[in-house]
């Protein structure tokens, strides 16, 4: 008799989102642990007992917890949504631009600098305003709109004697003037399932902080494009934000690997848990496949 | 339905139908996040503010 496969779900708290997910489990019957990032613990002498999963889909809340849990998870031969290599690119800001960057996938004006001074030489030769990003940092913290030299200095200066060392990197990107929105599409495997304009008046379009979010129709360009940035950076269950740039038209603007879906899920009517467990039950069966 | 007191401006505060330990909820009365540690009997603690690394 074929062995059932046995799912874990790594997460932090139980968001909504969360929820449906557990909920999406159980409806199909699925065997699955809940595992808490706080009370869990990796023994490396001993990765039987996470071996036992056939896929773990993460879940966490913190980046740093998520990312070394799929590391270990990797190194024991554990399949994870997402892999590892996946959560390094797209927790980090300057990771992602690197490989669409590689891949010319198209996206907004970026530069870095590790001083201060090289930052606000890169942002004056630029020109304002310019929006400076933390490379790791979500929910639309920290992000800095820099209209002028007197901000840039101030804030540069900020960073890099407030901020953890992360902050001395610094992520400049050119300030687009978007149409009061942005474009939020998720996309698990290669199919782009569903996408939505997050709307603001605020600079910052991100629903963390307010935006509201209407059904967004997906054009051949928008499905193109979201399938290039998914495949960029590794692939599988991913949210993909796109900006209306003035001139350049639609460019990817970050992808996030454990994204949040309360609004999109009754914004499109789709069941984004369920699609998600399918994806984890696929990826766990293709380890069973490749043991037997 | 559980009910239970809020820890920090001590509201009572009663539980849904569904509501899960590792689900936050906020205190109506104080706005404060708490975290639901067990159901059975329900319990909460204050939830762990906002960290650098948190997010999607």
């Amino acid at each position: 008799m074929q062995r059932r496969l046995k799912i874990g779900v790594l997460y932090s708290r139980v968001r909504v989102e969360e929820k449906w997910i557990f909920g999406a489990m159980e409806k199909r019957g699925i065997d699955y642990d809940r595992l808490d990032d706080r009370a869990i613990h990796f023994d490396l002498n001993d990765p039987k007992p996470w071996r036992e999963y056939d896929a773990v889909l993460e879940r966490s809340i913190s980046y740093n917890s998520g990312l070394y849990a799929l590391r270990l998870l990797n190194a024991f031969g554990v399949p994870t949504v997402n892999t590892a290599s996946v959560a390094e690119i797209c927790g980090d800001k300057l990771m992602t631009s690197a490989v669409l960057a590689r891949d010319g996938v198209p996206q907004p004006h970026n530069m870095t600098a590790f001083t201060p001074e090289a930052a606000l030489e890169a942002i004056e030769a630029f020109g304002y305003p310019v929006v400076l990003k933390p490379v790791v940092g979500s929910w639309g913290r920290l992000l800095a709109k820099i209209n002028d030299r007197d901000a840039a200095e101030a804030v540069l200066e900020h960073k890099s004697t407030l901020g953890s060392v992360q902050h001395s990197v610094f992520y400049i990107q050119e300030y687009i003037k978007k149409p009061g929105r942005d474009i939020r599409a998720i996309v698990i495997g290669n199919k782009v399932l569903t996408a939505m304009y997050r709307m603001s008046e605020h600079w910052i379009t991100n629903t963390a902080r307010g935006g509201e979010g209407e059904l967004c129709p997906i054009t051949p360009e928008i499905e193109e494009l979201c399938l290039r940035a998914a495949k960029a950076v590794g692939g599988g269950v991913l949210a993909v934000d796109l900006v209306e740039h003035p001139e350049k038209g639609l460019v990817v603007n970050e992808i996030n690997h454990t994204m949040e879906f309360h609004t999109m899920q009754p914004v499109s009517g789709i069941d984004i848990a369920g699609e998600i467990v399918e994806y984890v039950m696929r990826i766990a069966e293709g380890k069973m496949q490749n043991a037997e | 339905m559980s009910t239970i007191a809020c820890p920090e401006c001590a509201a009572e505060i009663t539980l849904e139908a569904g509501t899960e330990v590792g689900e936050i909820i906020v205190c109506s009365d104080c706005g404060v996040d708490l975290e639901i540690t067990s159901l059975e009997p329900a319990a909460v603690q204050l939830a762990p503010m906002e960290q650098e690394d948190w997010g999607e």
